[in-house]
């Protein structure tokens, strides 16, 4: 087993680890920093394939507005922090069902994929992903496009925003 | 003279060397002599750390017209040293009710979310932890570990006063995050690159002089980062009595209270190296890294003083005009001043230094002139409606 398989199996430990105590845990402000470990496990998962301004921008965004958002909410909204009651209703074997199958349908599609057993490329010396990746968001033949599109969508959503908060006077 | 101008690659090396003489494997040689690298900018951090304990006292002292710390040493030096060992042998105490890992998890992760800022300091050209090509949004991934552990803390601490104090801070650093972010840009693209290598490496002309008012909104949200005077609502000691910290005692208040001036004095730090040309000065850099790291600290020193220069001058603000201020004032200035940094750089791109200069310093004017033109019509508003018989003044709308 070489060191990099090694790091990428305790990551992803990790990150399936924090995510089952995040549903599990009865504290609501436990599972909120149980989802902080599993959404860093994820940018650590990033930085691994040497996707460091993804990784940064997982942690600024998931973690910086995100998770405390989330923290925030649970704290303004729940009197009581502590869930009450049973943690699993009567439909958990549908639920069960459809996560089995989907990881099914998964795996046999992933199956006959050749990636598992080919070494990533190495990235050539200077290569500047960032600047790659700007270049790819704002060129006609990428992703001008999608990128257009869901900036629309979040003015969209900032104006709506606006338009609820907003009291008249 | 190799030690004179690499000694952190000399020794890197004959370290590395020595290891592979023991029959370590070469990866495993190069991960140890990295953790060593790692536990030594840590360790000489935290003595900074607490010489600016004694720095922070005798600034305060001549601000507020006394002398500080004289008793310990020469000028109080070994102060810091006798309050560490006060804070050490204190006795613990854990309030009822607090979420004990949470509890003490916080001020740790208070005092890693600063020293995590420093693995991307570049001291000298070559003395640096990791020039990493997204270096200026790792400033704000830095800081959103800094306002999780405040959350932590106000929450676990199990005490209405501590969380009023986490929930104040955290309003203030999620929106002074994004003026932030928005002037961070700005040096990003005068340099073409996000690494502080590359934006102190392009500051031929220091960016001070090219983006003046970005350099003064950046040290603002700076000190609203930190939650410190004129934006300490966090602690507020006359409403709140201490905000999130207000249970912990000993060295875990230590920690929060270190981690705070180590803050300070590496926002200092940024600040050099995003607008003040970093370990750039006059060409003194080249006689050798030492001198550059020497440089550099000057310089965040230069910043820190500033920091505390403004903390102990200005008074408190109250909340709804802090984030008034925030959102309806430095947020759009700094996306203006963005988008205009970005037009006049594309202009003036291929012309000659000085008009390059003066273009951004004129853009930088015309701002700052229109800036105070509806600063002042605003005031005149406020007082004439503080004039109007039977109506009082309703500041900060």
């Amino acid at each position: 087993m070489e060191i990099g398989q090694l790091v990428f199996a305790a990551t992803g430990l990790v990150v399936l680890g924090s995510a089952v105590v995040v549903v599990t845990t009865r504290n609501l402000v436990h599972a909120a920093l149980w989802l902080v470990v599993t959404l860093f496990g994820v940018a650590a998962l990033y930085a691994i394939l040497d996707a460091g301004f993804l990784a940064i921008v997982q942690v600024v965004i998931y973690i910086g507005a995100i998770a405390i958002l989330f923290i925030f909410a649970v704290m303004l909204t729940r009197k009581e922090l502590r869930d009450q009651g049973a943690q699993l209703n009567r439909g958990w074997w549908l639920g069960a069902l459809v996560a089995v199958l989907t990881f099914a349908g998964l795996a046999l599609m992933v199956r006959g994929w050749s990636g598992f057993s080919t070494l990533p490329k190495a990235i050539p010396a200077g290569f500047d992903a960032v600047g790659a990746l700007g270049n790819a968001l704002v060129a006609p033949d990428a992703f001008v496009l999608p990128f257009e599109v869901a900036s629309v969508l979040l003015l969209a959503a900032l104006i709506g925003a606006v338009y609820i908060a907003f009291t008249r006077k | 003279m190799n030690l004179w101008n690499d000694p952190i690659g000399l020794i890197a090396g004959w370290l590395n060397g020595l290891l592979a003489t023991w029959g370590l494997p070469a990866w495993l040689a190069s991960l140890v002599v990295q953790l060593i690298g790692v536990v030594v900018l840590v360790s000489v951090m935290m003595v900074v750390d607490i010489l600016l304990v004694w720095v922070e006292r005798k600034v305060v002292a001549r601000f507020q017209d006394r002398l500080g710390p004289n008793r310990l040493g020469p000028f109080g030096l070994i102060q810091p040293f006798a309050d560490i060992i006060k804070l050490l042998i204190k006795e613990n105490i854990t309030p009822i009710g607090a979420d004990l890992v949470v509890y003490n998890l916080a001020p740790i992760m208070s005092l890693m979310a600063v020293l995590l800022l420093w693995a991307i300091v570049p001291l000298a050209p070559t003395i640096f932890g990791v020039d990493l090509n997204v270096g200026a949004l790792y400033i704000i991934a830095a800081g959103a570990i800094g306002t999780l552990s405040i959350i932590m803390a106000g929450w676990a601490s199990n005490n209405k006063y501590a969380l009023i104090g986490a929930f104040r801070q955290v309003a203030v650093l999620v929106s002074f995050e994004v003026p932030m972010i928005a002037t961070l840009l700005i040096p990003t693209i005068l340099a073409s690159s996000m690494g502080m290598n590359a934006i102190i490496q392009g500051q031929r002309v220091w960016y001070v002089l090219l983006a003046p008012m970005a350099a003064i909104i950046f040290i603002v949200a700076a000190i609203a980062e930190l939650g410190r005077a004129p934006f300490d609502l966090n602690e507020a000691e006359s409403e709140i009595v201490a905000g999130f910290h207000i249970e912990y005692t000993g060295m875990k208040f230590g920690l929060f209270y270190a981690g705070e001036l180590l803050h300070a004095f590496t926002f200092g730090g940024f600040w050099a190296i995003l607008f003040f040309g970093g370990y750039r000065f006059f060409g003194l850099e080249q006689l050798g890294p030492l001198v550059a790291a020497a440089i550099l600290m000057a310089k965040a020193l230069f910043g820190y003083w500033v920091i505390m220069w403004v903390r102990y001058t200005v008074m408190r603000v109250r909340i709804d005009h802090m984030l008034a201020f925030n959102w309806k004032f430095l947020t759009p200035l700094a996306f203006a001043l963005l988008m205009l940094t970005a037009i006049v750089h594309t202009l003036l791109r291929g012309s000659p230094e000085f008009v390059y200069v003066a273009g951004m310093l004129l853009m930088n004017a015309v701002v700052a002139a229109i800036v105070a033109e509806i600063l002042r019509g605003f005031g005149r508003r406020l007082r004439a409606r503080a004039d109007q018989p039977g109506r009082a003044a309703a500041p900060g709308n």
